[in-house]
């Protein structure tokens, strides 16, 4: 229970009124956010870095985990009432839920989706609660191979098994550790990739690049494809009142769905988009032959949404315990630790133990928030819906310029944006996915120290890398989860004998962006 | 009959009210109509923007009356010139578009299309307000 006392302490930390300005503000942005289709957590998450330097680290993350929680509920609202998720993770809420609406449901749908993500994501803090200081102390105790090993791990996950295509993860990973590499090495001060400039021995600010990547690609992505027809949005009428029916067809999608996307985030494996899709297929199979689903079902709102909020609070297991993100919003929020002086890795639940659990409380404050300011003002997000792209998107420029140019004060940081900005616009058009490309950036560093770390101990010998036993499981574990894909693909297409591409279990999710 | 009007239509009361001016022309001049309704189409949900249902229930109002029309909707980069566009392919008479007030704020933002529409026209043009 020392757990509780400790997330006691963080709550009485969080509950200040500034703090909870902070949070209220994150909350709101985070909605505002994910109401907006192409504006993701992540965007607003990197543009947000600069803002928070003049604040106190406990202010900054209060504010980026609402910005995390909002973003996951604010999809859920274009989803049900314009049909057009907001980001990746609401896909299969647009399936039932703007069926729903269609039928003059849309105040259920909306509140069955703001309930089940409460639910979800307070079950699943209150399991982080529990289970990252647990991981946090096993943690500790592993050294540098096996931490190597974990990292590779992750990058292995997150980039070739679980994106759609393996080609374009790999990519977008290079690119990451290439720009990783950029300036004056670390260790021994010796310059690569700065193509003999001064002013990139420095290394690149990830400010700028997760800026560049996110917003400049973006607004650039958008203004290349702005005209399209207006889309027809479904008025709110009603009571966002679920009736005794609705609530008792909803509750146990709620817990099912809380229950699959729990461990989808917790463990290094990437994204919402996988238990969104499980909870979708679970809760109609369960829903048997004489369902609703496919005319608007309800079962098939409240699970996704649950799904996908618990597991955006299981990716914070991995994070806190280990420093390893496994989302791009989560990723860019690692970078605001290391602005801190903060070093993401095992340590940090032990030194920073106060900062982690006032993260903790204010996960749950700032669950609470929205579902007290979406319930009723669900119909007043829907009318962000009608401002005209071009103001949005020049507001999104200006900041990302300020943000890029107040991180140090350079102009030269401005011409970096600019090459990062035509980078994530040439990655948006031949679907290379963001998230490897931050991961490689962030954690290509920490990969090398441990590296040359592991390399150290054992004076310059490769067994080096190998002479803990843990590191030798996740190494194995590494190779099935390169091998298993390619020889069961292999084996399937011998039986069949016909040309067969990746099936990809994301479904409709991989047209979209996947920057959750 | 040649005679053509052109009427700016949005599915709102100005919308109304630029449609029943226009009628009561059409009928001194034994004009037709062709509404134009014109978004720019860069944010998601535009409501001057008519969906079907509201096409369908001006097409009606507009039968009852006995006179001749056309509904156009179009997407360009300026709704001013659509409206403009066409009154020059049907050689108009007379083009009506309503017109609201604006604030200071207003006039420094964004521009007014029935403004650009009365100053760019060639024939007369009426202003009305709801």
């Amino acid at each position: 229970m020392e757990s509780l006392d400790l997330l006691w302490g963080g709550l009485s930390a969080a509950a200040t009124p500034e703090n909870l300005m902070w949070a209220a503000l994150g909350v709101l942005l985070g909605t505002f956010v994910g109401v907006l289709p192409g504006i993701g957590p992540a965007m607003a998450v990197a543009l947000l870095l600069p803002v928070t330097y003049g604040l106190e680290p406990a202010q900054a993350f209060i504010m980026f985990a609402g910005i995390y929680y909002g973003g996951m509920y604010g999809g859920s609202t274009t989803s049900i009432l314009l049909n057009t998720p907001g980001e990746s993770a609401s896909v299969m809420t647009a399936i039932e839920g703007n069926r729903m609406a269609k039928r003059g449901r849309a105040a259920q749908a909306l509140a069955t989706a703001a309930i089940g993500s409460f639910i979800a994501g307070t079950i699943g803090t209150m399991l982080v609660v529990f289970l990252a200081p647990t991981m946090a102390d096993l943690a500790v105790e592993i050294g540098a191979p096996s931490f190597l090993a974990v990292i590779l791990l992750a990058m292995v996950l997150v980039t070739g098994v679980l994106g759609s295509s393996r080609l374009r993860g790999f990519i977008a990973l290079f690119v990451g550790l290439t720009i990783g590499l950029v300036g004056l090495d670390l260790n021994t001060a010796q310059s690569r990739v700065d193509f003999g400039s001064t002013l990139l021995a420095d290394r690149i600010d990830i400010v700028v690049v997760a800026v560049g990547v996110f917003a400049l690609g973006e607004a650039l992505w958008v203004a290349a494809h702005l005209r399209r027809k207006p889309l027809e949005i479904i008025p709110v009428g009603g009571t966002p009142w679920l009736s005794r029916e609705d609530f008792g067809r909803s509750w146990k999608p709620w817990l099912r769905g809380t229950a699959i996307g729990f461990p989808f985030g917790a463990v290094p494996a990437g994204g919402a988009e996988t238990p969104t899709f499980l909870s979708y297929l679970l809760e109609r199979r369960l829903a048997g032959k004489k369902s609703e689903f496919g005319q608007g079902a309800i079962e098939g709102v409240a699970g996704p949404e649950a799904a996908n909020n618990a597991s955006a609070a299981g990716t914070f297991v991995p994070l806190l315990a280990l420093g390893l993100p496994v989302t791009a919003t989560a990723s860019i929020m690692l970078a605001a630790f290391q602005n801190y002086g903060i070093e993401p890795g095992p340590q940090l639940m032990t030194e920073h133990s106060d900062l982690v659990w006032t993260l903790l409380a204010s996960l749950l404050i700032g669950n609470t928030l929205l579902l007290v300011l979406n319930l009723p003002l669900a119909p007043l997000w829907a009318k962000l819906l009608r401002t005209p792209r071009p103001y949005l998107y020049a507001g999104i420029l200006f900041f990302a310029s300020l943000g890029a140019y107040a991180a140090r004060q350079r102009a030269f940081d401005l011409v970096l944006l600019l090459v990062f900005g035509a980078l994530g616009f040439a990655m948006r058009r031949f679907a290379i996915p963001v998230l490897p490309l931050i991961l490689g950036l962030i954690l290509g560093p920490t990969m090398e120290l441990k590296f040359r770390e592991a390399l150290a101990l054992s004076g310059g010998d490769a067994s080096g890398l190998v002479n803990e036993p843990l590191a030798v499981i996740v190494y194995v574990i590494i190779a099935l989860a390169v091998a298993v894909p390619l020889v069961l693909g292999a084996v399937l297409r011998g039986r069949n004998n016909t040309p067969s591409g990746p099936t990809d279990p994301s479904g409709p999710a991989d047209q979209k962006e996947m920057v959750s | 009959m040649s005679a053509k009007i052109v009427v700016s239509w949005s599915p709102d009361d100005f919308g109304r009210t630029a449609i029943e001016h226009a009628v009561s022309e059409a009928r001194l001049r034994s004009a037709s109509l062709v509404v134009v309704n014109a978004t720019r189409g860069d944010s998601l949900v535009d409501d001057h923007y008519a969906r079907g249902s509201q096409v369908e229930d001006l097409r009606r109002v507009l039968t009852e009356t006995a006179v001749p029309f056309e509904i156009r909707q179009s997407m360009g980069s300026d709704i001013a010139d659509q409206v403009l566009d066409v009154a020059e392919e049907v050689a108009a008479t007379l083009i009506v578009v309503a017109v609201h007030r604006r604030s200071p704020v207003g006039k420094l933002i964004m521009g007014s299309v029935a403004q650009r529409v009365i100053l760019g026209a060639d024939c007369p043009v009426i202003a009305v307000k709801p």
